[in-house]
């Protein structure tokens, strides 16, 4: 049987702890692939859900229930994210040039898949991207959020969401789908790193 | 107009979330390798909205992590409500004494008045 998330956030709305533990057990899959996918790495991604969840039973009264449960959730796991990536990139002074690559190198639950399927690759390229690309083409062409959400969640103007969205999706387009003489190696890629 | 300068407005009017300008759209219409390209971004439009379904295994103890981490903000909320309601009480406790105070004064000095009265009259 299908839960009724709407429902469920009625309920816990008004107190009822287990209906929010219902609804936490019904997303947690999906807003930990989000938070995954928006840090690359297994720990983090972790820490960023957890803290997610925290923030929603803290603001639940606030949510006014005008979107639903799931998107109100991708946003606050973006912004979590976000704040997360800010923090390790201050501590680590990254630098952050657009190609930099993850230093995570455990495997990830997408490593399960082949390296010849197609889902595997665009995960591969999305890692590829800079932290800042990625939240916003993930964001945007993954999880269809709205640029005026994206911009207020990761702390940008909505012309800045844009630009780097339309440089994501080149750098892409470029690495998935090249045309007739753009197509470029591994090692081009190493070196361009 | 030049393909470079097609190029750059590709991303932006895959989705159509912008508008192209009727110079760019001419352009498309009129060159094959801008058509590829065009084509090539929906491609990869289409392939990341299957990302949207694919969704990971947490790592193991996640959801009890989450659970614990929430367990944790309801016992300080419990907490905290608690002793906002002692607070609470021993403000008001304080305000009655304060007031019942107050009262028993005004009684005494308003009886005083009185027999002093009584005794210039």
């Amino acid at each position: 049987m299908a839960l009724d998330l709407a429902e469920l956030v009625t309920a816990a709305k008004a107190g009822d702890k287990a209906a929010f533990t219902t609804l936490v057990e019904a997303t947690t899959a999906e807003m930990y692939t989000l938070a995954y996918r928006l840090t690359g790495n297994v720990e983090d991604a972790q820490d960023v859900v957890q803290e997610a969840y925290v923030r929603a039973y803290k603001g639940l009264k606030k949510f006014r229930g005008d979107a639903e449960f799931t998107s109100w959730m991708y946003r606050i796991t973006a912004n979590c994210a976000n704040t997360h990536l800010v923090r390790s990139s201050r501590h680590r002074h990254d630098a952050m040039d657009g190609t930099e690559e993850l230093t995570d190198e455990r495997p990830g639950p997408e490593s399960r898949l082949t390296s010849a399927d197609e889902r595997s690759q665009l995960n591969l390229a999305l890692q590829s991207l800079s932290p800042e690309m990625r939240a916003v083409v993930v964001l945007r062409d993954v999880y269809d959020l709205p640029h005026e959400a994206i911009a207020a969640e990761l702390g940008i103007s909505e012309g800045a969401a844009k630009v780097r969205l339309h440089r994501a999706r080149r750098k892409l387009r470029e690495r998935l789908f090249p045309l007739r003489g753009e197509e470029h190696t591994d090692e081009e890629d190493a070196r361009a790193v | 107009m030049q393909c470079e300068q097609v190029a750059d407005r590709l991303p932006q009017i895959v989705d159509g979330g912008e508008r192209a300008a009727p110079g760019v759209l001419a352009h498309v219409d009129s060159c094959l390798r801008c058509q590829a390209e065009l084509v090539q971004y929906r491609k990869l439009l289409k392939a990341l909205r299957t990302l949207r379904t694919d969704v990971l295994e947490p790592a193991p103890g996640t959801l009890t992590a989450i659970l614990a981490s929430l367990e944790a903000v309801g016992e300080r909320g419990a907490m905290r409500s608690l002793l906002n309601g002692r607070r609470a009480a021993y403000v008001g406790g304080i305000a009655a004494a304060t007031a019942a105070a107050g009262a028993a004064g005004a009684i005494v000095l308003a009886s005083r008045g009185r027999r002093k009265m009584r005794l210039a009259g």
